[in-house]
């Protein structure tokens, strides 16, 4: 890996993470905030990639994997949920759910 | 130089489209731009080796999770005031958030030294198939069955959340 760190890839997968934190807090969009969290797990897989590069073992891709699968249940089950609130309160607004306030 | 090249592509392409994605106006926009950050990820995983992954990550990311977001937006999309998402007095502390994260993140990768033995990859980067598929199915075979059983329970739960009041 001709002039490329292991930082690089780190940087790379910090700067994602943090674009993500940005559009979760940003969007008032509960599929926006969806779209966050998805930018936050592909951050972590950049990383459990390029260390599973750097310590040449498979182990890190391993965990990758578990990761998009996780992702791709989240996913799934974040958008019935999103789905079920909006015909129930007509709205996809972070700002409206407030009925399940305690 | 070549790969070098690559990876400096690939990673305005992933920083940029993932902060399109963010910002952009329109939610359909960032959920299109999010497709183009998924497969500039797919690319660094390319970079790194990890050729299994490339794959699955264009399989599974932009084949079924932009999908479903796509899905979303446009089943939730009938209210024309939502189409403004992003919100103004939200910048700040969005900002805020967002740099001090990256900030955190960044500091403490300047400050650490890995336990990694050199600064270059070590092994060849030969196809990972092979050694992905020996462990899935002996050191990490239970979380692997685990997973299964999750993927069934979430098929069922999601199925049953969409279908909403069944009177």
């Amino acid at each position: 890996m001709n002039g490329l760190s292991l930082n690089h890839f780190l940087i790379l997968g910090a700067l994602l993470f943090s674009v993500g934190v940005l559009c979760v807090t940003l969007r008032r969009n509960a599929i926006g905030v969806l779209i966050g969290i998805e930018m936050m797990l592909n951050a972590a897989n950049v990383n459990l990639v390029a260390f599973s590069r750097w310590h040449g073992h498979v182990d890190g891709a391993v965990y990758a994997i578990f990761v998009i699968m996780l992702a791709a249940a989240e996913a799934a089950v974040a958008l019935a949920i999103v789905l079920n609130v909006f015909h129930h309160s007509a709205s996809v607004s972070t700002d409206d759910y407030t009925e399940m306030k305690g | 130089m070549g790969v070098q090249i690559a990876f400096w592509l690939f990673a305005i392409l992933v920083a940029g489209t993932a902060l399109y994605a963010a910002v952009a106006p329109k939610i359909v926009h960032a959920a299109f731009s999010l497709m183009a950050t998924f497969f500039g990820v797919a690319g660094i995983y390319a970079i790194l080796g990890s050729d299994f992954l490339a794959v699955t990550q264009v399989l599974v990311y932009v084949g079924g999770i932009m999908v479903l977001i796509v899905f979303g937006v446009l089943l939730t999309d009938r209210v024309p005031e939502e189409y403004k998402v992003v919100a103004p007095r939200r910048w700040l502390p969005a900002l805020i958030a967002g740099g001090l994260c990256f900030a955190a993140i960044a500091g403490a990768l300047k400050s650490t030294v890995w336990p990694i033995s050199s600064s270059t990859p070590l092994g060849d980067a030969t196809s990972t198939v092979e050694g992905i598929g020996r462990s899935l199915l002996t050191d990490y075979l239970i979380p692997f069955e685990f997973a299964s059983i999750l993927l069934l329970v979430v098929l069922v739960g999601a199925a049953r959340l969409a279908r909403g009041q069944v009177r």
